[in-house]
């Protein structure tokens, strides 16, 4: 697979590694009532779409960007290409 | 001339005579010639043995598909089995031996299978080998063995050696045929970058095979003159003799280039090159092959298939036999006999299955039309056939066709299926072709010449028109339609003997028959069920044979049946091709320490930790045994002082505004009060709140931190916290990088080590105990103004330091610490002196972190803050991790003295059967203390804490031991800490 990296172009997949559904952004608060539940989703329940899925991508043999790919699972068609430094920013996330 | 069936013209170089060995057998041939052609010009009719019923067979096809002719090529090491002579260049000294007979080809004492074939049908092996149950082992599976498998292995190390490669283009044509060459034209013309790939080492396809015209002149001239301008073009790479065996993601193709096949010896060069296609689009230009008919006795050595037989006598100049017949389903097997009769093979007959006028005049042939062939005669090679009208006909050679299929392999590597298309009988290219893949000639079923000079540049046209890039426009060559009109038929059913469908295999149509009648009818049971297409061929001429045969049991359509997957690779790779460079010691890239050569002069053994090469001990001389220097490194440390090399352990350069609030919140213990100028322990935890590494870090000034990982986790550790960085809490102002191979880092420990570095550290910096306390840092000059780090640490347990100085002075620095240290006996320790000494002292490690322990059973509880957000905190607070009756961290020692201890052993208590519902615990990591004078471990035991001076037994199934241990705490020396705080 090529991987579009927004920074510096297609590159290859052997260059990243994959961590999995971009969901592990949207870390829960750790003083809410309930965080113990809500660690616990955020942890372990992922969905496993056949088509669709944000997913996290490190560009480890590159430039150390943690990326967001969105890419079709049936076909590993590659929709969209962020840098999760951008999309987290963007989902409220700051220090 | 060489060997009596050489005919005239051809593209064999006759000018140049090759001598080679079959069989020990000494022939000759000429450039151009592969070892089929040259075998059968020299009358070579029996290449080899069936698979499984050990019967003679010959050469079957001029092409990757073959089936039957393979041999063992090369001698010694360089053996290599399952060569198909089809696609083997010819060179001067070439050795191939015939396989898969015991005996002699001639007379194969496993021939014997062939008489019991009845026996030996489909499903043999599950039904008869079931019983009794015992002998699989003994009897049943040795005896197969001896007898399967095609060729033999050398035993030996590959001699040779393999490159992979990365190659990127606009547009990847694959095969050269008519098709990819009107492709390559158009697209390089237009000046795009192209790659062009093919199988063979003459490009051309089936034009340098056919005496078709293309643009007023030969097909083969025409194919000659246009791969002389596609390699004029600057911007266009032939690849010849370099196979397309796979279709990966988003345009990527792997391709096996074969650099020195052709050749008498590789002389030091890659032998094959695994190429790594980028491509934005691609054209399937990779043709059809040619498919049998079924009929008795249809393998026998003379039996061919009619295209191949064609392409012997136009491009190699070889008769397959001296008296051909043509058995056909289609127009085209007609062409092999007129070029046949042109070249002055005598042709004695055209069977064609069809009942209609004959498709051409060939002089002095037998013609029947409606006719079938039931039967052949021959012991090792033809001598006739039989009709089904009672006709006998003296043949050497009978040519067959039963239509073309297109190669639709690579459409389907990304599970795509094809389609029975009726008005071609055959399967075509359908969706879920790979992305940017279009198909042109007949691998899409477009079987004229005329038909696929068109589909080819009309291909490129429209692929670089996709990609906003002109190709030359004009018009294709021309060439006129051939007749290609087949009528769908599989086998003769007035057959007399068995019909091969898969002739590597040995699948017979009865063999179909018989899976329909046991119900193993979908197409992927009936393959497995008769191991068809399973072969090294892939049943490439027998799959879509024996799928019509299943269709005709079943009374479904041949589109309804379906065909069974293809995946990569489209014909063999090596797996040295896979492997490339990376073998032995190069598997993986070895990462040396800054003192790796000063350790090599010493003598020093090492041991792979990840990566890394680490000195494990320095023997000294008259030590005979591991134990003796480890005891001695030991010994000598905690008497006097000791110096090891830690560059392994992963090294993070923290900087930034909030660096020490980010170190807050990776760090399950606090890290808002650690002063610049001191260090501090800490444990990190997964998310899921289980413990995965530990460190130091040191704070070297405001907004400057340096982190010390595990060795092992140095990776895992710096991707983690650029993931919290980046994604959690990307407004914190902090910035991370890896210094591990910048920085040479050695430990200096034992009740001598401030007297060493006092020489070593340049005299302004003081380093007293005073000034320089138990976790004391900063920057230092040594040896006279070289930067440095000294850290005031200690995984020993003693009076120790860790220096670190940039990696390129890290040998020198070595040097100068073993000179310093000479006055007081100074020695270099390795890992194993390193781990007797942590386990000594209670140090949890890889063994104790392994991702299943907690803070609580490492004794760490009070290290995971619950007043602040950090990661892991929230589900190390999960009931069950913090149980009263946990597991706990403690030391074991034997009760006798003299017993060794075995990591890995589970704690029971006396008395206690060992089943898993007695388990305890188990021991950890065991060491012999020098200083203690009997063997120590760690381990997890429930409840530990309460249970000192408690005996169990550790009891070891694997190595059968069983010994009574006592519960003691996991600091064995120094509990209070004194020597590293002195």
């Amino acid at each position: 697979m090529l991987i579009d990296h927004p920074l510096l172009g297609p590159r290859d997949e052997a260059e990243f590694v994959i961590l999995g559904d971009a969901g592990l952004i949207d870390r829960p608060d750790w003083q809410a009532e309930d965080a113990a539940q809500l660690f616990h989703d955020y942890l372990h329940l992922r969905d496993n779409p056949a088509g669709e899925h944000r997913e996290l991508w490190f560009h480890e043999q590159g430039d150390r960007s943690w990326l967001v790919v969105t890419r079709n699972t049936l076909t590993h068609e590659i929709v969209r290409v962020e840098l999760a430094r951008d999309v987290a920013i963007a989902r409220g996330r700051d220090r | 001339m060489s060997g009596p069936f050489r005919l005239d013209g051809g593209a064999v170089d006759r000018s140049r005579t090759l001598a080679f060995r079959f069989d020990g057998r000494s022939l000759t041939g000429h450039p151009g010639d592969t070892l089929a052609s040259a075998l059968l010009a020299n009358g070579v009719r029996l290449v080899g043995r069936s698979f499984k019923y050990h019967r003679p067979r010959g050469v079957f096809t001029a092409g990757s598909e073959e089936p039957n002719a393979l041999v063992e090529l090369r001698s010694d090491a360089h053996r290599e089995p399952n060569t198909r002579a089809t696609v083997t260049e010819l060179f001067d000294g070439l050795e191939a031996w015939s396989q898969n007979y015991r005996g002699s080809l001639r007379r194969d004492l496993l021939a014997v299978n062939d008489l019991i074939a009845p026996f030996l049908s489909a499903g043999f092996y599950y039904k008869t080998f079931m019983w009794p149950k015992s002998f699989w082992e003994k009897v049943y599976e040795p005896a197969i063995r001896a007898s399967a498998g095609l060729g033999r292995l050398s035993g030996e190390a590959d001699p040779d050696s393999y490159d992979k490669g990365f190659l990127h283009c606009d547009l990847l044509i694959v095969g050269a045929g008519p098709a990819g060459l009107a492709a390559a034209l158009a697209a390089g013309r237009g000046g795009a970058r192209v790659i062009l790939a093919d199988e063979d080492f003459v490009m051309g396809g089936r034009l340098t095979a056919e005496t078709h015209e293309v643009n007023g002149r030969s097909g083969a001239d025409w194919a000659a003159e246009a791969v002389r301008e596609l390699a004029s073009m600057d911007r266009v790479r032939l690849l010849p003799r370099t196979t397309v065996t796979g279709a990966w993601d988003h345009g990527i193709y792997g391709a096996l280039e074969r650099r020195t096949d052709h050749l008498a010896g590789s002389n030091g060069k890659p032998r094959q090159i695994l190429w790594r296609i980028y491509s934005r689009r691609a054209i399937l230009a990779a043709g059809a092959t040619e498919r049998p008919i079924a009929f008795g006795g249809n393998d026998r050595p003379g039996v061919m298939l009619a295209g191949a037989v064609r392409a012997y006598a136009n491009r190699f100049a070889v008769g397959a036999g001296k008296r051909v017949g043509l058995f056909t389903n289609n127009d085209d097997g007609w062409r092999t006999a007129a070029d046949l009769a042109r070249k002055g093979v005598s042709v004695a007959a055209v069977i064609d299955v069809r009942d209609r006028e004959p498709a051409a005049e060939v002089p002095g042939a037998r013609i029947v039309t409606g006719g079938r062939v039931t039967a052949t005669r021959g012991r090792h090679g033809l001598k006739g056939v039989t009709l089904a009208n009672g006709e006998r006909l003296a043949l050497d050679c009978l040519a067959v066709s039963g239509g073309w299929n297109p190669n639709v392999h690579l459409t389907c590597h990304h599970g795509g299926r094809p389609v029975w298309r009726e008005e071609i009988a055959a399967f075509a290219p359908g969706d879920g072709r790979p992305g940017g893949m279009a198909v042109a000639g007949a691998a899409g079923g477009a079987f004229t010449t005329a038909a696929a000079l068109a589909e080819g540049h009309r291909a490129a046209v429209e692929a670089l028109g996709g990609l906003g890039l002109s190709a030359a426009a004009g018009e294709p060559p021309g060439a006129s339609d051939e007749a290609v009109e087949a009528a769908p038929f599989w086998h003769v059913r007035e057959s007399r003997g068995r019909a091969w469908l898969d002739l590597q295999n040995d699948v017979t149509v009865k063999d179909v028959e018989q899976a329909h009648r046991e119900g193993f009818r979908s197409v992927e049971h009936l393959k497995r069920y008769t191991t068809l297409g399973m072969a090294t061929d892939q049943g490439k001429t027998a799959n879509v044979g024996a799928l019509a045969i299943m269709a005709e049991q079943t009374g479904r359509s041949i589109a309804e049946t379906g065909t069974t997957m293809f995946r990569p690779p489209y014909t063999p790779v090596p797996i040295g091709a896979f492997a490339g460079r990376s073998r032995g010691r190069e598997f993986q890239p070895s990462r040396l320490t800054p003192s790796h050569d000063w350790a090599a002069r010493r003598g020093a053994v090492f041991v792979e930790a990840g990566l890394w090469l680490r000195a494990q001990w320095f023997p000294q001389a008259g030590e005979t045994h591991w134990r003796q220097s480890v005891d001695r490194e030991v010994r000598q440390t905690r008497g006097s002082v000791g110096i090891c090399d830690v560059t392994t352990l992963g090294k993070i350069d923290i900087q930034g505004r909030d660096a020490q609030e980010f170190l807050n919140r990776i760090y399950s213990n606090g890290f808002a009060t650690l002063a610049v100028g001191k260090v501090r322990y800490g444990l990190m935890l997964r998310e899921d709140g289980m413990a995965y590494d530990d460190g130091t870090t040191a704070r070297l000034g405001e907004t400057h931190f340096v982190m010390t990982t595990t060795t092992v986790n140095a990776v895992l550790v710096f991707r983690n916290m650029e993931f919290a960085r980046q994604c959690l809490w990307p407004g914190l102002d902090v910035h991370l990088i890896s210094a591990t191979e910048q920085w040479a880092q050695f430990a200096v420990a034992g009740p001598n080590s401030r007297a060493l570095l006092r020489k070593v550290v340049d005299p302004e910096h003081d380093i007293s105990n005073e000034a320089f306390p138990f976790m004391a840092c900063g920057e230092v000059g040594v040896c006279g103004g070289a930067p440095g780090r000294l850290f005031r640490i200690s995984f020993s347990g003693e009076l120790a330091y860790e220096v670190a100085v940039p990696a390129r002075y890290g040998e020198a620095l070595m040097e100068a610490l073993m000179a310093a240290g000479e006055e007081f006996g100074a020695v270099a320790y390795g890992t194993e002196a390193l781990g007797v000494m942590r386990v000594e002292k209670g140090h949890a490690a890889a063994n104790e972190l392994n991702g299943q322990t907690t803070a609580r059973m490492l004794g760490m509880q009070r290290m995971v803050s619950k007043r602040k957000d950090c990661i892991g905190n929230v589900l190390s607070e999960r009931p069950e991790m913090n149980r009263g009756d946990g597991l706990e961290l403690m030391g074991f020692r034997p009760v006798d003295r003299s017993e060794p201890l075995a990591a890995g052993a589970h704690f029971l208590a006396p008395g206690a059967e060992a089943v898993t519902e007695n388990d305890e615990g188990w021991m950890t990591s065991v060491a012999w203390s020098p200083e203690l004078g009997h063997s120590i471990g760690l381990g997890f035991i429930r409840n530990g804490h309460a249970r000192i001076g408690e005996t169990v037994r550790a009891w070891d199934g694997v190595r059968g031991r069983d010994v009574a241990v006592e519960i003691v705490p996991a600091h064995f020396l120094d509990p209070d800490g004194e020597r590293l705080r002195g």
